[in-house]
């Protein structure tokens, strides 16, 4: 690790001026990406601003047909909400398979979506679920919030806040772990809800994208069986030692269905 | 005492209380008085030649001691590392060993292979140093695939071998192998790669380097798995200090697996760099370090074939492989693909006939050596994947193919004709009883009910052998071995009854402070909290040749027993003095001195403070105290053998595989702590499942290692697995004092085909290599 | 450099380190609680865990700065006096440790897998072990030991 300046931040207002302040800063919530980043030497922060304690942005609200959750809520916070377990238990499924027990006790959701590894499992929720990225500034449909690999609408200083997840009707996810890594090889959130039919697949492409054609076939008859026949092509899927980027494309298939299943579908 | 602490009692371990608490003191967790850090800058190409290495900058950072790079350890006459066993090719010569510089000049031949080295106050301020050292590469074509780093035309690694092999060695009968196939009723034949395996101790490599000026005294703290080896190599070979002036400890070691075995860059340089410096130095690998540089293990590539008459018994076998040594020969790599591979083709079979044919060949990648079983795994996978294969072509049950082949209980001695002589085995009674546990009987109704749920279910038999407690001095140093492998023992009392066993063995998990107490406490009758066990530090243990290959018990136990003998045998002498009778007389059993036929005994506890305090003593014949050593040099080889039984279940529509049920009948002779035994089972067989389903290292064309990290490379985790059905059978060792055999190595030789036989019957396949991947799999269950 | 002060393993104490210094580094190098032990540089092997302000993490993945305040627990700190923790009794007991280097990490995980889901079946703790790497015992009796501690209440 290159040296650099500590800052812990008490409030979202200390962060933005540490933020300004510093030559090049960088945002830590629970540090479980940046942390092993810095380690490697891959990036040299002049000054890391740690926003992993402000109260402001741990909580889990559910009102109003939506479930908002602070940008540093940690893994295991948004797994064990009983807010979240009743309104879209999917939700906090997919937050239990994130990592191991000791990465969900420190990482964080708005620290997950600002990175926006292709294979991390929230960009799956964000998009699958219709959510809103609610930031300092603004706030970002989720469907737009991800442009590619690593990046993000966000811009210079800009800091997540809180996402909102509207409460579907039904939703599911089902992931298949890269087997040495654990990250999201495959994992597809299905939900059917007021905005209609989403389909959103993370880890097999470099970004997580939607399946319209499922997101049709489902809205006609949401059930596995709906899914047979449609396969997802696999020009511009990721490939490595893992799987073939054909593999990963039949992988959508099988975990959509499973995902269907899992939102009783 | 005995029935609860002695031989054959599940003792529970004496080391645990320290592993526990926290207490525990591996290498880095040694810092000494002044210590500072080394830094190993390391190429990033496989195959570059070293055109200049400015270090002016680095030199000049905050921190830093000294940088050196290959040419200035070079000039310091350190020599080169060695390897210590020559194999003698088909042509009637030795291998070829081209020279392996502690730090490379000139060129370097794979990434990892060290260039520089920063010695700095502080670790960071060694890497930001490091950072600012200009090499100058000339990026050469790499030679990384071991299928073809033999052909016409791949990138030649070393001037002095042309054509990238190191030998061309044979064993067996080839014009009788030859003759068999052209009579043969059947022939199996399949194409193997015996994937590669990085070891992947928990603890990483480390070591602690210090000089003491005022007495010349060189200590190297080194995590390693035979610090007397460690220590002669660096004395004879690379000539950093004369062994009176050189201690090596090895303290608490993180696991080994093989992989510290070997005399490593780090080792050599460390020692040296320790007294240049006049500081302490420390180094411990990052775990990505340990991926480029611990030595790695198996990868061959081998055509097998198996000859059949039209009654399904075994005529003759036929195996060619080729070996990857990687860019440089490690320090006992030559012999695990020859004399601990092609000796064990003749598996528990009767088969008359063998050759086998192997190449070593270099390629541009960090050099292999031996990994847990080593050459044993890669053999068992050749023979018990053909047997499996051959049973299916020939519509024989897999276990009744087997049976039929079988060397018979009363067949032993058995020489096989790969070398070897079995010793002792009941191989059917073993596989009878695993047949029993495994429920082999109920497998086609398990299979039926899987495919009810869509689910395949396979079964696969895995009946290995190995020879182990390394070895018989003489036959070794005829092979080529360039050491012994004897075992020494040091069993001192002290006055008060208590007692330390001193034992050149080295425990890094395999419970010796155990083991060796209960032997001791059984032997002399002693209290086990009584017996201390001793291990690791060249400066207190009698010079001993390590631990590795299963060797520990039936060699270093062996040598223990042998000097208990002879502390029985002084104290019959003191206790006929003192109890005034003949030596004759004296009858002894469980610590006890007693005079034939009378009420009069003594306990060894009263015989050792006589023999400290000899005023009522026989000093006329006899020394005082009671301290004895021993040196054992076994017979023989040790034979474990066993039968592993592995089920699968397969999801066709992942390509994901369930390990159903694992079980393993081992006969390991006699065992001391049955709770050891099994534990060493247990991890055997998770780095033989390990290796079928989950590891392998990969190299790209460019030499580039794929897997750096735990996060490419897979181990096994605890919800990749099930428990496992463990058992044992008992044919004592005939010829070590207490019948033992060895298990630490079983699992990991066996569980590998047991896999793959299970996968390939679930897939109703001939073949599948290693490791059976998710993707790999799901494409065999939808072809066709 | 960075002020930091916490609770470790009961006890008040403070340092002047680097800003970039691990709580690893802290709890190994400057308090010399050794226990502690580094497998990887990926956060994966799960011999560093220990437990901060009650919850597993892991502490080569957590920097000491950001641990000021908070109440730290390893190893050495989870036994009272000369009677070892539950958790360590049972892997005694079962034969859950061999080299002994991933079981601080090991117990420390364990510990906190128990209070999560009491009671914890087989299938939950070969779940919950995911984040924790041990290459001598298989798993086998280490789940063996934490299912005794599981079962008995």
């Amino acid at each position: 690790m290159y040296n650099f300046n500590y800052h812990r931040a008490g409030s979202l207002a200390e962060a933005e001026s540490a933020l300004a302040a510093a030559e090049d800063g960088a945002l830590m919530a629970g540090g479980q990406t940046l942390l092993p980043t810095l380690k490697q030497r891959l990036a040299s922060p002049s000054d890391v601003i740690d926003i992993g304690a402000i109260p402001e942005l741990a909580n889990i609200e559910s009102a109003g047909g939506a479930v908002t959750v602070g940008a540093g809520t940690r893994h295991a916070d948004v797994a064990g909400s009983a807010a979240v377990a009743s309104a879209i238990p999917a939700l906090a499924a997919l937050a239990e398979l994130i990592g191991d027990p000791q990465v969900r006790n420190m990482g964080t959701i708005g620290g997950s979506i600002a990175n926006a590894d292709p294979a991390a499992d929230y960009p799956a929720a964000i998009v699958g679920l219709g959510a809103t990225v609610n930031t300092n500034r603004r706030a970002i449909a989720g469907d737009d919030f991800f442009q590619g690999l690593f990046e993000t609408a966000l811009d210079e200083g800009e800091i997540i806040t809180s996402m909102a997840f509207p409460v579907p009707e039904a939703a599911g996810y089902a992931k298949f772990p890269q087997p040495a890594s654990r990250f999201a090889m495959v994992g597809v959130m299905v939900s059917r809800g007021a905005g209609g039919v989403r389909v959103a697949v993370t880890g097999a492409g470099p970004s997580v994208f939607r399946v319209g054609d499922m997101e049709a076939a489902l809205a006609g008859n949401f059930s596995a069986g709906a899914l047979d026949g449609i396969s997802v092509s696999a020009d511009g899927l990721n490939a490595d030692i893992h799987g073939s980027a054909e593999y990963r494309a039949h992988l959508v298939g099988v975990m959509a269905k499973r995902a269907v299943q899992a939102a009783g579908g | 005492m005995t029935a609860e602490t002695g031989i054959g009692a599940a003792v529970k371990r004496k080391e645990d209380g320290r592993f526990l608490t926290g207490r525990g003191r591996y290498t880095d967790d040694i810092n000494q008085p002044g210590q500072v850090h080394a830094f190993f800058l390391r190429s990033p190409h496989a195959h570059a030649t070293i055109n200049s290495i400015d270090v002016n900058a680095a030199k000049s950072a905050a921190g830093v001691r000294a940088v050196y790079t290959g040419t200035d350890v070079t000039a310091e006459d350190v020599g080169t590392l060695i390897c210590g066993w020559n194999v003698v090719g088909k042509n009637g010569e030795g291998h070829l060993a081209p020279p392996h510089p502690v730090i490379a000049s000139g060129k370097a031949r794979y990434v990892g292979d060290p260039v520089a080295v920063v010695v700095a106050d502080t670790l960071a301020q060694a890497k930001d140093a490091a950072e600012l050292i200009d090499v100058d590469y000339g990026v050469l074509p790499a030679s990384a695939d071991l299928a073809t780093t033999l052909d016409a035309g791949a990138a030649q690694i070393h001037d002095e071998v042309p054509g990238n092999m190191s030998y061309d060695w044979d064993l067996g009968d080839k014009a009788a192998v030859d003759a068999a196939f052209a009579g043969a009723a059947h022939v199996t034949k399949l194409e193997i790669v015996n994937n590669r395996l990085a070891p992947n101790a928990i603890e990483p490599r480390a070591a602690v380097g210090a000089h003491d000026p005022g007495t010349d005294q060189h200590t190297l703290y080194l995590a390693s798995q035979n610090p007397h080896v460690t220590r002669l190599v660096l004395s004879a070979f690379h000539g950093l200090a004369p062994e009176h002036k050189l201690r090596v400890v090895a303290p608490d070691v993180g696991g080994g697996f093989g992989s510290k075995i070997f005399i490593y860059n780090e080792d050599v340089f460390l020692t040296w760099a320790s007294a240049k410096v006049g500081r302490p130095i420390k180094w411990t690998a990052e775990r990505s370090e340990s991926f480029m540089t611990d030595a790695h293990g198996r990868d061959h590539v081998t055509t097998a074939e198996l000859a059949l008459d039209g009654d399904g018994n075994f005529l003759a076998m036929r195996v060619d492989t080729i070996a990857n040594m990687g860019a440089y020969l490690s320090t006992f790599s030559t012999a695990v693909p020859t004399y601990l591979y092609g000796t064990l083709l003749a598996g528990q079979y009767k088969t008359p006939v063998i050759h086998v044919n192997v190449r070593a060949a270099f390629t541009n990648t960090v050099p292999v050596d031996a990994y847990r079983g080593a050459g044993r795994p890669e053999a068992t996978f050749v023979v018990e994947r053909l047997v499996e294969q051959a049973a299916r072509e020939t519509g024989v049950d897999p276990a009744e193919l087997r049976r039929r082949n079988f060397i018979q209980p009363d067949e032993f001695p058995y020489q096989t004709p790969v070398a070897l002589q079995y010793d002792s085995g009941n191989y059917e009674a073993t596989m009878d009883k695993a047949l029993g546990l495994a429920d082999y009987a109920g497998f086609a109704a398990r299979k039926a009910e899987a495919a009810g749920r869509g689910k395949r279910r396979g079964i696969g038999f895995s009946n290995y052998i190995e020879a182990c407690g390394l070895a018989p001095s003489q036959v070794v140093g005829s092979l080529g071995a360039g050491v012994g492998q004897w075992e020494s023992a040091q069993v001192r009392f002290n006055p008060t009854g208590n007692v330390l066993v001193f034992t050149g063995s080295h425990s890094h998990g395999q419970g010796h402070e155990t083991t060796f107490a209960q032997i001791v406490s059984d032997k002399l009758g002693i209290p086990l909290e009584n017996v201390e066990v001793v291990h690791g530090d060249t400066a207190s243990v009698p010079f001993g040749m390590g631990t590795y290959g299963s060797r520990s018990l039936a060699v270093g136990g062996s040598a223990i027993v042998k000097a208990c003998d002879k502390i029985v045998e002084k104290g019959r002498k003191i206790a006929a003095h003192i109890m005034e009778a003949s030596v004759e007389d004296i009858e002894y059993d469980g610590g006890t001195f007693a005079v034939a036929g009378t009420d009069k005994s003594i306990t060894t506890a009263e015989i050792a403070f006589a023999a400290y305090v000899p005023h009522n003593y026989p000093l006329d014949e006899l020394e005082p105290g009671l301290d004895e050593n021993a040196f054992y040099d076994p017979a023989n080889f040790t034979y474990p053998a066993g039968c592993q039984i592995c089920e699968v279940e397969i999801d066709p529509d992942t390509g994901v595989v369930e390990i159903a049920k694992f079980t393993a009948v081992d006969d390991f002779g006699n065992v001391v702590n049955p709770m050891i035994v099994e534990g060493q089972v247990h991890g055997g067989i998770t780095q033989g499942i390990g290796q079928a389903l989950h590891e392998g290292v990969v190299y790209d064309g460019s030499g580039q290692l794929i897997t750096g990290s735990f996060m490419d490379y897979q181990m096994p985790r605890a919800g990749d697995l099930p428990s496992y059905d463990v058992d044992t059978t008992v044919t004592p060792c005939p010829h070590n004092p207490l019948g033992v055999k060895g298990c630490g190595e079983a699992g990991a030789i066996a569980a590998p085909a047991a896999v793959m036989n299970a996968v390939t019957d679930a897939l109703g396949i001939d073949n599948m290599q290693m490791p059976a991947t998710a993707e790999k799999v799901w494409r065999a269950a939808n072809a066709g | 450099m960075a002020s930091v002060s916490l609770t470790v393993n009961g006890e008040a104490v403070s340092a002047e380190v680097e800003d970039r210094t691990l709580l690893v580094q802290l709890l190994r190098d400057h308090l010399r609680l050794t226990g502690t032990h580094v497998g990887c540089d990926t956060s994966q092997c799960g011999a560093c865990v220990v437990h901060m302000d009650g919850r597993s993490v892991k502490s080569c993945t957590v920097l000491a700065a950001q641990a000021s305040g908070a109440d730290v627990t390893t190893i050495e700190g989870i036994a009272d006096g000369d009677t070892l923790h539950p958790m360590q009794q049972a892997f005694m007991d079962n034969h859950g440790l061999q080299c002994g280097f991933c079981t601080p990490g090991m117990v420390m995980s364990a510990i906190d897998l128990l209070k999560r889901h009491p009671g914890a079946d087989e299938a939950t703790i070969r779940r919950e072990l995911e984040g924790n790497l041990c290459r001598c015992t298989g798993y086998h009796n280490i789940v063996k030991a934490i299912r005794q501690v599981a079962t008995a209440g």
